[in-house]
């Protein structure tokens, strides 16, 4: 009896080893398998870097066709409609309820809400009505569609250059040749252009379709690049044929990223850089031009909107110096799988340190954005102190005016209302808060309090205001 | 047939795919080539083909491999960290999650450090006692050559 029990239970352990074996060699052979999938699947990634499912030609506008050859770049593009606050900087997600005239639902958050002192700046401008913090690429379209800004002044077709994909509707328009397209958008009401233009940035913008190179698209910069190398002795410079590889880098977004205006009657879109890209030559260039955005509804101004310069600083500082570009901060290489692709997610470096400054600066991810942000709140800072000497400024001109003083007696002090005013936008406006260039900033809104304070001595009796001398180095 | 020859038999299947598998698995993924000197063999998993393409062009590359500097210069030493990274490593890359720029770990640091003074501790001897080092740390050669191995 008890060896009947005995051999039961023997039964029973060996029975229980079995199965315990069995399921080892089991989830070995599961997870063996498992690898073995996976490596094999990292091994073909190496071999392909992308499939040609679609043939992609040189009319192919949509980038949904472009994204099924390359999914994981139509993927992070499609991205850019993220809204994530920076401390300075990036967008804020606001309700935003639908009406006829602006349909949107969500907006960012409105600047001149946030400081009132821009609408003085702008007063007279349509900047003064609406002007919100920047967002993703993907709202580019609609959000010069619906801006307010279209109804206070009827805009031109110009504006389309840089909120639509341009490049198909251009060459439609023109029979073929970009250039004509160009001048025939320009001249068109904005809503009309509209019509004709299907996409925000789309794939087409940036790269050629047979080879995927990067490629420059739109005439402005095409024009703009042209006369800036003219200034360097470079004639005649065709930025497809000699930019290198890495300057394409940055001269893709320096096609819209740009200080910009709309020349003469038929509006064409001009980038200023005649004389060079430093403020001062743009300055010089728009006053050899006798060019004014508007006039300054307060003082009589002939005053100047800077738009976004990123392009311009960046030019001044140490990264591009360093021959550091656009894409090597705001779309990083990264990896998926096996294959090292750009990052098609446009946006900013502060929130994609590893991938965008590590690479080469091997600090903490803490320790490179304080650097970034102590940058910025230096350059704010400043940035609050010229709009300061501005309201000044306007307020003395508005109270001179008030006080019979006439044109001619303040014309000075216009004049440096219209250089402080461009100087400090072309910081405001700039999308980095001073990081794409900080010596550069700072000494462009040093001059602006400059002019601020002269343009009040220049309405002080007995004072020219002007003051020639300059220290020698 | 007798319960024990069929469990017997069983058994012998399923271990024999498992082991099959693992054997090719590890053949398919040139597992042989993780214990060899062969530098190329750290590009296998395209993780650190930047470091592969800086090695080739730094100074170093005639006189070092990546074991001379990333592994201890003893046998035991060189095998256990090879098996303890190679595991880490082949998990990371298999699950994701890590950051494309890698970075070194403090213990991994440690062993390149002590690399450094391995070949070059007579210079290295001759400076310390010149410029101690900062209160409660260690002079680092890496701090500054940095890139001797590759950029990245």
């Amino acid at each position: 009896m008890a060896e009947a029990i005995d051999n039961d239970a023997f039964a029973r352990r060996r029975r229980r080893r079995f199965l315990i074996i069995v399921g080892a060699a089991v989830l070995a052979t599961i997870v063996g398998v498992a690898l073995l999938m996976n490596i094999f699947e990292r091994k073909q990634e190496a071999r392909n870097p992308f499939y040609r499912v679609v043939e992609l030609t040189d009319d192919t506008e949509d980038p949904a066709v472009w994204g099924k050859n390359f999914p994981l770049q139509y993927d992070d593009y499609k991205r850019t409609v993220d809204q994530v606050r920076t401390r300075y900087g990036g967008s804020e997600a606001l309700p935003h309820t639908p009406t006829k005239a602006d349909p949107r639902s969500v907006l960012s958050q409105s600047k001149i809400e946030e400081d009132p002192r821009l609408k003085v700046m702008w007063a007279g401008y349509a900047f003064a009505k609406d002007f919100r913090e920047e967002r993703g690429h993907a709202y580019m379209l609609d959000d010069q569609t619906f801006t307010e800004r279209q109804q206070v002044v009827k805009q031109p077709g110009t504006c389309i250059q840089c909120h639509g994909s341009v490049y198909v509707p251009y060459k439609k328009a023109g029979n073929g040749d970009l250039i004509a397209g160009f001048e025939k958008f320009n001249q068109m009401p904005f809503f009309e252009a509209r019509k004709l233009v299907s996409h925000p940035v789309a794939c087409i913008d940036c790269h050629d379709s047979s080879t995927m190179q990067l490629r420059v698209t739109r005439p402005g910069f095409i024009e703009g690049i042209r006369a800036f190398k003219a200034t360097q002795g470079v004639q005649n410079y065709d930025v497809n044929k000699q930019a290198t590889r890495q300057e394409m880098r940055a001269y893709v977004c320096g096609q819209c990223h740009v200080e910009y205006y709309f020349k003469g009657p038929e509006k064409r879109l001009v980038y200023p850089w005649a004389k060079g890209l430093k403020v001062e030559e743009i300055q010089a260039y728009y006053d050899e031009a006798q060019f004014k955005d508007w006039t300054h509804a307060d003082t009589g101004a002939s005053v100047l909107k800077a738009q976004h310069p990123e392009f311009e600083l960046w030019n001044q500082g140490i990264h591009a110096r360093s021959g550091v570009t656009c894409a090597d901060c705001h779309m990083p290489y990264k990896r998926e799988g096996a294959l090292k692709i750009s990052d098609h997610h446009v946006r900013s470096p502060m929130l994609n340190v590893n991938r965008a400054c590590q690479t080469c600066h091997k600090w903490p991810e803490e320790e490179l954005k304080a650097r970034v942000e102590t940058i910025q709140e230096r350059t704010f800072k400043l940035r609050n102190v010229a709009m300061d000497a501005l309201m000044d400024l306007i307020s003395d001109l508005k109270a001179a005016k008030g006080a019979g003083k006439t044109d001619k007696e303040i014309t000075t002090a216009q004049d440096f209302q219209r250089k402080a005013q461009f100087y400090l936008d072309f910081v405001e406006a700039e999308n980095s808060t001073g990081f794409h260039a900080p010596q550069e900033a700072a000494r462009i809104l040093g001059e602006s309090i400059d002019f601020s304070r002269k343009g009040q001595n220049a309405l002080r009796e007995g004072k020219s205001g002007v003051r020639a001398q300059t220290a020698k180095p | 047939m007798n319960p024990r020859t069929i469990q017997g038999i069983m058994l012998g299947i399923v271990i024999g795919i498992a082991v099959g598998i693992g054997a090719y698995t590890f053949a398919y993924a040139k597992g042989w080539s993780y214990l060899t000197d062969d530098p190329a063999a750290c590009a296998n998993c395209h993780v650190m083909r930047e470091q592969f393409d800086g090695w080739l062009k730094s100074s170093h590359r005639a006189v070092a491999t990546c074991n001379s500097c990333h592994t201890p210069a003893n046998f035991i030493g060189k095998y256990a960290t090879k098996a303890s990274n190679g595991f880490w490593h082949s998990f990371f890359f298999t699950t994701g999650g890590y950051e494309d720029n890698i970075q070194i770990k403090p213990h991994s640091r440690e062993i390149t450090e002590q690399a450094c003074r391995n070949c070059h501790g007579e210079i290295v001897g001759a400076i310390e006692p010149v410029h101690p080092a900062p209160a409660g740390g260690q002079l680092a050669c890496l701090r500054c050559h940095d890139s001797v191995g590759h950029l990245h």
